[in-house]
């Protein structure tokens, strides 16, 4: 102990009559602070995050690259004009950067079980909602600013969105970074171990990417496929992402928008009241 | 400060109903350091579970500072600090990351934070490690450091849930250290559970809790008593021989019968018996060893549960740094 320290210091941890502020405010001062906690982990761990810039360049350099001459040009339905297969690739991998980090930021809510973490959030004086809340923010500036890495390369694609598109693709990938961390912390709220990742990693994630559209067009697919990739959120994600930066889309803004915000709505409302009710 | 009456907890599930906590009432006082002494299992972290409002209790009451802990789990969380059995640190967090993360969670203005969090730090010796990632801490570090955190809302009420859980001897001494100048200087009211006698000895009153009741509660002082005045420890070479003679001479004994490791036995004479020496003296075998001491914690928590809490299967593998 140290000769410096005098009563007077002690008494700054004499419980002091501190009112408890409202709700509301606590609430909102719990999902500022879990959010701030979510971006300092990403600043520390920039090294994962360029380690993660790795595999959409695979998707758009080789796979995008060694298929475009077989390919042609892609049109899709009535929609807008037609493009190289890289351009029209580019906007599924921005969507597939903000689905991937997206889901592993709500699962990640396993990792704070694991590690003991969560129970401190636990017991501090705010809802269980605003828990939630605050994930799902931190998640989706998390995949925003990963599917932002992938963005600025447009021009690499030879794609001319306005300053105005590119606002709205930001909008676009905010949608499903909320929505897929949603979904995540949906999944991860049950898990008790991080060893069922690599399961939901290949029977929900993968799949919501590939029905997504994000590889190839959406008309003339197999009747099945088309039915599936109806039912995936991604698919409307991205058909957003490919209106606003290459001016080709399949279904009509309205329709994304509004079924996007009802996925965000439900996932949201779903993972609050699990979380609620999980012990 | 706390008020408990009657709590129950039922886990209930396919497999069938588990009764965890069995009825209990206690009450702990303003500034009380009360301690919760048991084996695992015995229902210890499900009673604290309750009173931070992280489980709902099956049926029963508890008060903390006069406020229902169902009816108002955030007004009681804000007055309990709470030291979990394991690390519940974000170590890829700094350890002023951590602090700041919890101010900022129970409401604590940005200067209080920063003066709490520099005095703690400084009591606690962790000034130094202040920016360092909580990854490279040592388990006594991250234990001090949960103390420090724990402290930062100036709770009315510390919770210590097994806090010296896996750490040696010498973290063990520190951290205790540390806990008694906190309760000396504020006059904090604390509530610990723990299976080290040690650390139940030095509280002013211990439940005794074992299968989810409370079997005994009292001074540590009033148990030892309650056990008899001293316990004797006899080493033969035909122990079994021994056990079953003390058995059939004083049959109210028999609850105090420990086999120690050491291959002795100790048993507490309590007043059936005049003298030790006596009973010494009368014993129908050669004696290699025999010596009295004063009863322990140990002792008291054989009379009340005829089990030996060092002996607890659980308790070695907790033990083990688990």
């Amino acid at each position: 102990m140290n000769g410096k320290i005098t009563t007077t210091d002690w008494s700054l941890i004499k419980s002091s009559e501190e009112t408890l502020a409202d709700p509301i405010i606590r609430d909102l001062r719990g999902i500022y602070t879990l959010w701030l906690r979510d971006v300092i982990r990403l600043w520390r761990d920039r090294i994962r995050l360029v380690g993660s810039f790795i595999q959409p360049l695979l998707f758009l350099f080789i796979l995008g690259g060694g298929l475009s001459p077989r390919l042609g040009s892609i049109s899709q339905g009535v929609n807008g004009g037609s493009l190289g297969y890289q351009a029209f690739l580019f906007p599924g991998i921005v969507g597939m950067s903000v689905l991937f980090t997206a889901s592993f930021a709500g699962v990640a809510i396993v990792w704070d079980r694991e590690v003991g973490f969560l129970k401190e959030v636990l017991v501090a004086p705010l809802s269980r909602t605003a828990v939630v809340i605050g994930k799902i923010l931190g998640g989706a500036t998390n995949s925003v600013l990963q599917g932002g890495m992938i963005l600025v390369l447009y021009p690499l694609f030879h794609l001319r969105p306005s300053s105005l598109q590119l606002v709205s693709a930001f909008f676009v990938m905010l949608l499903i970074g909320l929505t897929q961390t949603a979904v995540g912390i949906l999944l991860g709220v049950r898990m008790t171990s991080s060893q069922g990742f690599m399961v939901l990693m290949n029977f929900i994630i993968l799949p919501l990417f590939f029905l997504s559209g994000a590889l190839y067009p959406l008309d003339r697919l197999p009747h099945w496929l088309s039915i599936a990739s109806r039912l995936d959120p991604m698919t409307y994600g991205v058909d957003l992402l490919r209106h606003a930066l290459a001016g080709i889309h399949y279904y009509s803004v309205t329709t994304d928008l509004l079924t996007l915000i009802f996925f965000l709505s439900a996932m949201s409302m779903l993972s609050v009241h699990l979380f609620n009710r999980a012990d | 400060m706390i008020s408990v009456t009657n709590l129950v907890k039922v886990y209930r599930s396919k497999a069938g109903d588990r009764t965890a906590v069995n009825d209990i009432s206690f009450h702990v006082g303003t500034g009380e350091f009360f301690s919760f002494l048991g084996p695992n299992g015995a229902g210890k972290t499900t009673t604290i579970g309750m009173m931070v409002a992280l489980l709902a209790p099956s049926s029963g009451k508890i008060l903390i500072d006069g406020l229902d802990v169902v009816e108002s789990p955030h007004q009681v969380r804000q007055r309990i600090g709470i030291i979990f059995q394991d690390p519940s640190l974000d170590d890829r967090l700094s350890a002023w990351e951590n602090l700041e993360f919890h101010g900022r969670l129970y409401g604590i203005s940005g200067p209080i934070r920063k003066k709490r969090g520099e005095f703690l730090l400084d009591i606690m010796g962790l000034t130094e490690r202040k920016n360092d990632l909580v990854r490279t801490f040592s388990g006594g570090m991250k234990r001090r450091l949960e103390i420090v955190r724990g402290l930062i809302h100036a709770p009315k009420v510390l919770i210590l849930d097994e806090p010296t859980l896996g750490l040696d001897p010498h973290s063990r001494r520190i951290v205790w250290e540390y806990i008694h100048s906190v309760r000396k200087e504020v006059g904090m009211t604390v509530f610990l559970t723990t299976h080290y006698l040690e650390e139940a000895d030095g509280s002013d009153r211990v439940g005794i809790i074992n299968k989810g009741k409370i079997v005994a509660l009292d001074t540590p002082g009033q148990l030892k008593k309650s056990v008899g005045p001293e316990v004797l420890n006899v080493r033969v070479q035909d122990r079994d021989s021994m056990k079953k003679y003390i058995i059939d001479t004083i049959p109210e004994i028999r609850d105090s019968i420990r086999e120690e490791p050491d291959g002795s036995l100790s048993f507490s004479m309590g007043s059936h018996l005049a003298s030790p020496w006596e009973f010494l003296k009368y014993l129908p075998f050669p004696i290699i060893e025999a010596s009295i001491r004063r009863p322990n914690l140990d002792d008291v928590f054989i009379q009340y549960t005829g089990n030996n809490l060092s002996d607890n299967p659980g308790n070695k593998i907790a033990g083990d740094g688990a």
